[in-house]
């Protein structure tokens, strides 16, 4: 039922700086997230790329130095195609996303903890659809839990550094282009 | 000044601290940052008091993965997330303005509270139901799947991108983006 305290106290601390940066971000308010999808305010896109950079990096170092391992998904292509599509229709409706909208509530924003409930609910549907939902899921090529370099067989640090790069020149741009943010005080 | 008195930071900021706080869950306890896991493992445990004979698929295919609903890292993430804005948003003093229905949607359906938050917690449904069947969300796949490069992120995260954006065009039109 419990995981042991010390992992129960690390999530708790993990989750309580997350929270402040989602909420020092400004990434918990819907007019963020959606003049982002309306491609007017990139701060979702700033922050999202700089954490990719930033995390990329030293998770592969940990990964191989022996102190992590990956814990990725399996590529079914109908889990995240179908998955994928509900995720951003119904992202777009809600206008917050799983952590944002746990944050939002943080905040004391109403519409974000009816959103959580329906969240709670739609975590339920899953769960108790989880057998009609298996031909669904099983209805398309399925690669497993692969990466991109192994997948290409090629140096992950090829990929690393490229991804790096390219985060570097797109914000560059992003940042040319789009350098404000919104007044989220409206 | 105390920085958690300031109302916003850099968003480059916020993104090497998500970044660093990724190197710190593998570190810690080899996981990656994620939020909708504990979503599926408190609605499996509901309905496992509740309506049992519904979860019971569930609960075997899950077993079997050597995985069992519980309260764990990841859901007291999911708290401390909830905790952690609160803190925040108290000491700028950036919480929740009085109105109730955020501005984009007002001047596209009116200012209405019910009907936002019928569009809250409908698009709240959905959403999660495609987290689980993807097996991430923003943060599982589009941040830390594709920080560790799998393929199943980098097939997720633009199919959710691309699929946010218009149904965002489509409901608000190019005239939303004049209200955000």
């Amino acid at each position: 039922m419990f995981d042991e305290p010390v992992k129960l106290v690390l999530g708790l601390v993990t989750g309580i700086l997350f929270g402040v940066l989602l909420q020092k971000g400004q990434v918990a308010k819907f007019q963020v997230l959606m003049g982002q999808f309306l491609l007017k305010d990139f701060t979702v896109v700033k922050i999202m790329a700089m954490a990719i950079a930033v995390g990329t990096v030293g998770v592969h170092a940990l990964v191989s130095m022996g102190l992590a391992e990956f814990h990725i998904q399996t590529a079914s292509l109908a889990r995240v195609i179908v998955g994928g599509v509900l995720f951003g229709t119904g992202l777009s409706i809600f206008g917050l996303c799983p952590g944002t909208s746990v944050a939002a509530c943080g905040e004391g924003r109403r519409d974000a903890m009816i959103g959580v409930l329906g969240m709670f609910v739609g975590a339920g549907v899953y769960v108790a659809a989880f057998e009609a939902l298996q031909p669904m899921i099983k209805a398309m090529a399925d690669y497993g839990k692969v990466t991109l370099p192994q997948l290409t067989s090629t140096s992950p640090w090829l990929w690393v550094g490229a991804l790096v790069a390219l985060i570097a020149i797109a914000l560059a741009i992003v940042e040319r282009l789009h350098p404000k943010r919104l007044n989220t005080k409206l | 000044m105390n920085p958690l008195t300031k109302t916003s930071w850099s968003p480059y900021l916020v993104g090497v601290g998500i970044g660093v706080l990724s190197w710190f869950s593998f570190a810690t306890v080899d996981r990656q940052l994620g939020i909708t896991t504990a979503f599926e493992y408190s609605a499996a445990l509901t309905e496992q008091a509740t309506a049992p004979q519904v979860v019971k698929p569930y609960l075997e295919a899950k077993a079997k993965d050597g995985k069992t609903p519980k309260i764990d890292w990841e859901w007291m993430l999911v708290l401390g997330v909830f905790i952690g804005a609160y803190a925040s948003s108290k000491m700028s003093g950036d919480r929740a303005p009085e109105e109730k229905v955020p501005p984009l949607w007002r001047w596209r359906f009116g200012d209405s509270p019910g009907l936002r938050y019928a569009g809250a917690f409908f698009g709240g449904i959905i959403m999660m139901l495609g987290a689980r069947i993807a097996q991430g969300c923003t943060s599982g796949h589009a941040i830390s799947g594709i920080l560790q490069l799998a393929l199943s992120s980098w097939i997720f995260a633009p199919v959710m991108g691309v699929t946010g954006m218009a149904v965002a065009f489509l409901i608000y039109g190019k005239e939303g983006r004049r209200h955000v």
